[in-house]
């Protein structure tokens, strides 16, 4: 997996520029693979926990599921170190600024998982003050479902987004698909009975 | 209503003889030395049963443990719309009082206690995000629990649920853009 370069590089045929050209592919595919290999292996988390999804994420950090198997335990309380997103738990709309914040200043390129029910649709806090879905605002890579997902589900999304490394960790991340912004307005209207209360 | 009320009502009501304060207790108890009192005072007589009730020694309730709204809308029975409801307690005497203030719309309004009790500042804020209750004379009358933008007051129970698009109200972010 990996081996086959992404995109078309110009190629010239001719006998003079043979072996530069054949010499460019070859280190830009030990880049790519090196790189991506590199890259993969130490996702540095960015760990945005505001609800229980968070203690799920701590146990996976800690040593029964160990997230340090798949070389993202270096969990950093900055952005600027990051590169993977874990959005753990519902957001409210107050946090989102943070949140939007926290993401534009993380260096690409970027990652992020939405974990749980919460982050990515909303769960159950279907009100007016919950986003519902990060998606909505964030470029979101992995949606991990679950209420909470247990560790193994994170550890799941964790190598999900290893295989997004993988094979287009040299693309900017401008260049990857974008979130899916669906809306859902809302339809309940509150019956006011004639006389009550005025 | 029990026949027995509480020194702190008579004296209340010695003191203020024209407002009715319509005492009930909370909850009818058999015991009647355990039963919690309630008392009704008017808006415009809030402030002044509010500084005696503090100042007075008799009364001294150092402390205002609590500050509620209440949306009356399709509530059986109920004749104003909004009601706030102030938990009061004294430390030193070891009694408890609840006060409560009935407005309506338009333009609900109620005097703030700040001046009184200083920790009424956050619990008055609320009061006003999640009811548009307002209060005069608040030091920093603004929204603690919504955002700034945000112009419903959530917790009457004419709002919506799912709220009026608020929520959706906001800038995105793209690949392109961040």
């Amino acid at each position: 997996m990996g081996l086959t370069p992404v995109g078309s590089m110009p190629y010239q045929e001719s006998k003079e520029e043979f072996l530069t050209t054949k010499l460019s592919h070859l280190i830009d595919l030990t880049r790519k693979i090196g790189v991506n290999w590199s890259r993969k292996n130490s996702l540095w988390p960015m760990p945005f926990a505001t609800a229980c999804c968070g203690i799920e994420l701590m146990a996976t950090g800690a040593s029964r599921y160990d997230i340090a198997r798949f070389g993202a335990e270096v969990m950093r309380f900055t952005p600027r170190q990051c590169d993977l997103m874990i959005c753990a738990g519902r957001v409210a709309i107050k946090t989102m600024p943070v949140l939007q914040r926290i993401y534009m200043q993380m260096a690409e390129p970027k990652w992020v998982i939405s974990m749980g029910a919460c982050a990515s649709t909303g769960g159950v806090f279907d009100t007016y003050a919950v986003v519902q879905g990060v998606d909505q605002f964030l470029p979101v890579d992995v949606y991990v479902p679950g209420c909470p997902p247990r560790p193994e589900t994170l550890l799941e999304g964790v190598m999900a987004i290893q295989r997004i490394v993988e094979n287009e960790g040299l693309i900017h991340s401008k260049e990857r698909e974008r979130g899916m912004g669906l809306v859902v307005q809302p339809t309940v209207q509150v019956k006011v009975e004639k006389g009550a209360g005025k | 209503m029990s026949a027995k009320i509480t020194p702190i009502i008579e004296l209340l009501q010695k003191q203020f003889s024209d407002i009715d304060f319509a005492p009930a207790p909370l909850l009818e108890m058999k015991d009647k030395s355990a039963e919690q009192w309630c008392v009704h005072v008017q808006p415009s007589k809030l402030f002044a049963v509010m500084s005696f009730l503090r100042s007075d020694e008799r009364c001294s309730f150092e402390q205002l443990s609590d500050l509620a709204g209440v949306d009356y809308l399709n509530f059986p029975k109920a004749k104003d719309r909004y009601g706030i409801v102030y938990s009061l307690l004294s430390l030193s005497k070891e009694h408890r009082l609840w006060v409560k203030v009935f407005v309506n719309d338009p333009n609900p309004e109620v005097p703030s206690v700040v001046s009184i009790w200083y920790g009424a500042t956050w619990m008055e804020r609320e009061v006003w995000d999640m009811f548009g209750v307002r209060f005069s004379d608040h030091p920093d009358l603004r929204r603690i629990l919504t955002w700034e933008s945000f112009e419903a007051h959530p917790l009457r129970k004419d709002y919506p649920l799912t709220g009026r698009g608020e929520r959706e109200d906001f800038k995105v972010i793209t690949r392109d853009s961040a």
